[in-house]
């Protein structure tokens, strides 16, 4: 199939994230150079959502780990969106809590020293976290763990939002649950976002761009834009949707 | 028993929670009581029964001697104490994350892990003179390589992703190492301080024995001399009771502290 991805315009906007990757290599255990990504180029616009979807082990994660600013050894460049305090927040695999904060405390380090006081009740309200601020995360199941996480990550009120299969190894109804709350959260306050998902149902319900990478070493397959707002989005829709994108990227769903 | 008062005893009915304190007595009753029969049967000066050295023990208690004594000693274990787990932690933990840093230091750490204590203290007297610095100094420089090698394998067992998350989220150095390095490196500042100052207080007396004039390694050697088991018992009672009462009222209520996170365990 050939390569659908638009090129990038030169010069977007500045609240926008621009990824550009020309090439990533890991030492490999034998001593050779593995590559990673081979060529990765797309934009996320302001407060829009934008998912990665691609093979395992397709350099997806290390995408991520780049952006966050993990891996700084890399050709290409970066442009974090602009505007607010520029801050990134991650929503990693793992809650990645403290084990030995409280809830609160885990989400309230996070804060920046100038908003440390900051009341955070509307969030743990909405997320349904209220009775759990005082509890530590080893009492916490894995769905709650993950709330926390995201918590953590709007509480700083980010200038872009990077998830990593943040809904995994969990039970559909606690993903469906937990989706549904990213959405609310994060309508409430949109922030450009990234994800990466396994999962295309997810990605067609949460995001407004999904870019498709291929097998290792990465490049684009193709970028899909989803212009339905989301509160349209009922299933007669995404099942449309899901087989018109299978019959365009064969293998995805 | 250090056990079972790090556990929650909520939920337990009042005799089963007083049974372990009521094993622990028995057990030291125990123990008494094969002294008592021992010295009774043995007959002899360099035996001598507990009340012997508690008449030893009340002896020296009252005129303050003991007291002082007990004093002078703790003092110095306390300032070692610290001097030992500051600069054996830091060292440690750079050791740990640096594996360069390990490989040059590590033929020092065996060399400084395999000198006789006695050595140490002798050359710390002949360089630095008989004074309190060089006690000090030298109980401080025996217990050092063991504070590092157990911190340093903290440091090796460091959690990544947690690293990573406070990189992310900008914790800033003195906010990472509060909340996420040290919580970490907790159970082996524990172990460390643990058979640190047992350690340091044996070497103590050493010190004291070769060039101090008070402390009780130092009345240990001068009862030595009059031949006075009874009072060298009685010292030694008298500071490992000492010792005890700093185990349960601050190292065991601080660690149940730090460790409160960690999930109850079943009891049984």
């Amino acid at each position: 199939m050939s390569n659908l991805s638009k090129p990038i315009p030169p010069a977007g906007d500045p609240s926008a994230l621009t990824v550009e990757i020309r090439g990533k290599s890991f030492r490999g255990a034998d001593g050779g150079d593995v590559r990673a990504i081979e060529a990765i180029a797309f934009e996320v616009a302001p407060a829009s959502f934008a998912t990665l979807i691609g093979p395992s082990g397709c350099g997806k994660t290390t995408t991520l780990r780049i952006i966050l600013g993990l891996d700084p050894d890399f050709d290409g460049r970066l442009r974090l969106p602009e505007g607010g305090a520029g801050r990134v927040a991650a929503v990693f695999q793992e809650p990645r809590l403290l084990p030995w904060r409280s809830v609160e405390d885990n989400v309230r380090l996070a804060l920046p020293a100038e908003d440390a006081g900051r009341d955070l009740d509307p969030l743990f309200a909405t997320l349904g976290l209220a009775e759990m601020r005082s509890r530590y995360p080893s009492e916490l199941s894995l769905g709650l763990a993950r709330r926390v996480a995201l918590a953590r990550a709007f509480a700083i009120r980010p200038s872009l939002l990077v998830l990593d299969e943040p809904f995994v190894s969990l039970d559909e109804q606690t993903a469906t649950r937990l989706r549904k709350l990213l959405i609310d959260v994060w309508s409430a306050r949109p922030t450009t976002a990234l994800m990466v998902t396994h999962n295309l149902r997810e990605a067609v319900q949460l995001s407004d761009r999904i870019i498709f990478l291929t097998e290792r070493p990465a490049r684009i397959r193709g970028i899909h834009d989803i212009v339905t707002p989301q509160a349209e989005r009922d299933t007669r829709w995404r099942e449309a949707t899901l087989s018109a994108i299978a019959k365009r990227y064969s293998g995805v769903l | 028993m250090a056990l079972e008062l790090g556990r929650s005893s909520a939920g337990r009915s009042l005799p089963a929670r007083l049974a372990p304190g009521i094993v622990t007595l028995v057990s030291l009753a125990g123990l008494l009581a094969i002294w008592w029969v021992a010295a009774i049967v043995a007959d002899s000066r360099v035996l001598p029964s507990p009340p012997a050295v508690a008449e030893a023990f009340w002896r020296d208690a009252a005129t303050g001697e003991l007291f002082f004594h007990l004093a002078m000693t703790l003092s110095r274990v306390a300032g070692a104490f610290v001097i030992a787990m500051a600069v054996g932690s830091a060292i440690g933990i750079v050791l740990g994350m640096s594996r360069e840093a390990d490989r040059f230091f590590d033929p020092w750490l065996i060399l400084f892990l395999n000198i006789p204590a006695l050595v140490i203290i002798v050359l710390a007297y002949i360089w630095f003179g008989l004074n309190e610095a060089a006690a000090i100094g030298a109980i401080a420089v025996n217990k050092i390589p063991n504070a590092v090698v157990t911190l340093r394998e903290g440091a090796r067992a460091l959690d990544r992703d947690l690293e990573e998350m406070a990189k992310v989220y900008r914790f800033g150095a003195a906010k990472t190492l509060r909340h996420v390095i040290l919580p970490q490196l907790q159970p082996y500042f524990a172990a460390a301080s643990r058979s640190g100052i047992s350690l340091i207080w044996k070497i103590a007396l050493v010190v004291e024995l070769l060039g101090r004039s008070n402390g009780v390694g130092f009345q240990i050697n001068l009862y030595f001399q009059l031949f006075d088991v009874a009072a060298i018992l009685a010292y030694t009672l008298a500071f490992v009771a000492v010792m005890l009462i700093i185990e349960f009222l601050l190292v065991q209520p601080f660690e149940a502290h730090s460790t409160r996170w960690r999930p109850k365990r079943a009891h049984g």
